[in-house]
């Protein structure tokens, strides 16, 4: 994988993807190495995202890394008009790695081909954003102890959701069974129901959680956002339809476990939080040490 | 007396005949060609009635014989386009458009955010369906169909 870049999960085979959940593990058990002495890597997010780039930072720290970089457009050139071709040709200069989030779809893999140094995608607009999905699959196989034949619900907002549709087709490759619970406005797009027909893979849509959430292996909550309908009227309907509750959890498989990629509103609530089932915050650890495989698998350090 | 006037879109001797193009993209196929960039003798006629495709379009251009990859960069505005390569007034050769695989630089993403739209990127689309032709951007992922291409 050295100077690969990651910009879709698809660049990845299922080896490698496994190669990076491997790795993962092992930062888990011993986080902090000084595997990148020496390194800079740049972090150039064009748009916030405070817990993915803490969370790279983080890792990057842990390995002893070094980090250039900015948090916002406002404080980079691109300001003064720069293009994003210009900024990746100059910062590709200055680092060995460049992480980036930018607002428009496509800037990442646009910037893996001009730079020289390999780019992982932080979220591309709604397009992609892979290291979201490596830590959800690793999360999914740490709690599960596998991937194969799961059952996976995904809740709230199925139809804008970026790390829905890729966690769904990154699964997808270990013959899940999915479960979509969305209001009608927010419905799972068809040309994701087509990429899983024509897989052969059973998927189930419901309008809100019935009583087969006790079959659920996985569920995967997101944040309905009020912005997203076109009626408000539609909203104030559903809105508390997609609330996960301690109570509704009663008759849920031992193994289930609640993943969200954060940050989370009111879709889970609070008592959720205590019961060992609710595994988000654990799930944002394991971004850090996903993040640290991924960096030194693609600098080539392991 | 008047000489009866004629109309001299009349036979080439050597060259390429471009037939059955949709009437209303006659102007894209010379902009994909690069026709309005070349010093060669070039007849067409347009609005000609055609069975198949209603209103078609004729391209007769001296001198020129196309490559293949190059007269499939057509088929996304003709995809019906068929060719006859001309050699001393006889046709020697016919050919038709096959839609490419890959289209590179021909069409715009329909989507607003694509970056595409933004940077001077050259596009790049992987063809998902040819025949009604739709295009899956290399960058942003996103499906352009057919109603809503537009040519560069």
């Amino acid at each position: 994988m050295k100077n690969k870049s990651l910009v879709s999960i698809d660049d990845f085979s299922t080896e490698e993807i496994l190669k990076i959940l491997d790795l993962t593990a092992e930062f888990e058990k011993e986080p902090t190495r000084k595997l990148l002495e020496g390194k800079v890597i740049a972090t150039l997010f064009f748009e916030p995202s405070t817990r993915t780039r803490l969370s790279f930072e983080s890792a990057i720290n842990r390995l002893g890394g070094k980090i250039v970089g900015f948090s916002d457009a406002s404080s980079s050139s691109v300001t003064k008009g720069e293009t994003l071709n210009d900024t990746i040709r100059t910062v590709s200069n200055y680092c060995d790695l460049i992480v980036m989030r930018h607002p428009s779809e496509g800037s990442a893999r646009f910037a893996s081909e001009i730079a020289s140094v390999p780019v992982i995608n932080a979220g591309d607009g709604a397009n992609q954003h892979p290291s979201q999905t490596l830590l959800d699959l690793y999360s999914i196989r740490k709690t599960q102890q596998k991937l194969d034949n799961l059952n996976i619900f995904m809740v709230g907002d199925l139809k804008y959701g970026r790390t829905v549709h890729s966690l769904m087709m990154a699964m997808s490759r270990w013959n899940a069974t999915f479960n979509f619970i969305a209001p009608e406005e927010l419905k799972m797009p068809d040309e994701f129901k087509l990429y899983l027909d024509n897989l052969g893979l059973k998927y189930y849509e419901h309008n809100d959680f019935t009583d087969i959430i006790s079959k659920a292996d996985i569920i995967y909550m997101t944040r309905v956002q009020k912005e997203r309908f076109s009626d408000p009227i539609e909203y104030e309907k559903v809105k508390n339809v997609y609330v996960l509750r301690n109570s509704m959890l009663k008759n849920t498989k031992p193994n289930m476990r609640i993943l969200h990629p954060l940050p989370r509103v009111n879709e889970i609530h609070q008592d959720v939080d205590n019961n060992p089932k609710a595994y988000y915050f654990e799930q944002a650890l394991n971004g850090v040490y996903t993040r640290e495989a991924i960096l030194c698998l693609l600098l080539g350090i392991k | 007396m008047k000489e009866p006037k004629q109309l001299s879109v009349s036979a080439i001797q050597n060259g390429t005949v471009i037939d059955h193009i949709p009437a209303y993209n006659l102007f894209k196929v010379i902009q994909i060609l690069g026709l309005d960039r070349i010093d060669n003798q070039i007849t067409f006629g347009t609005n000609l009635e055609s069975k198949k495709l209603g209103r078609k379009a004729i391209i007769k251009i001296s001198e020129v014989f196309f490559e293949d990859e190059d007269i499939n960069r057509i088929a996304l505005v003709a995809p019906d386009a068929k060719l006859n390569i001309i050699r001393d007034y006889e046709v020697v050769e016919k050919k038709v458009v096959v839609v490419p695989d890959t289209i590179v630089g021909i069409a715009k993403c329909m989507n607003p955010k694509c970056i595409t739209n933004f940077e001077s990127v050259t596009t790049r689309f992987r063809v998902v369906s040819k025949k009604n032709v739709s295009l899956k951007c290399h960058y942003c992922e996103k499906i352009t169909n057919q109603e809503n291409l537009q040519i560069i």
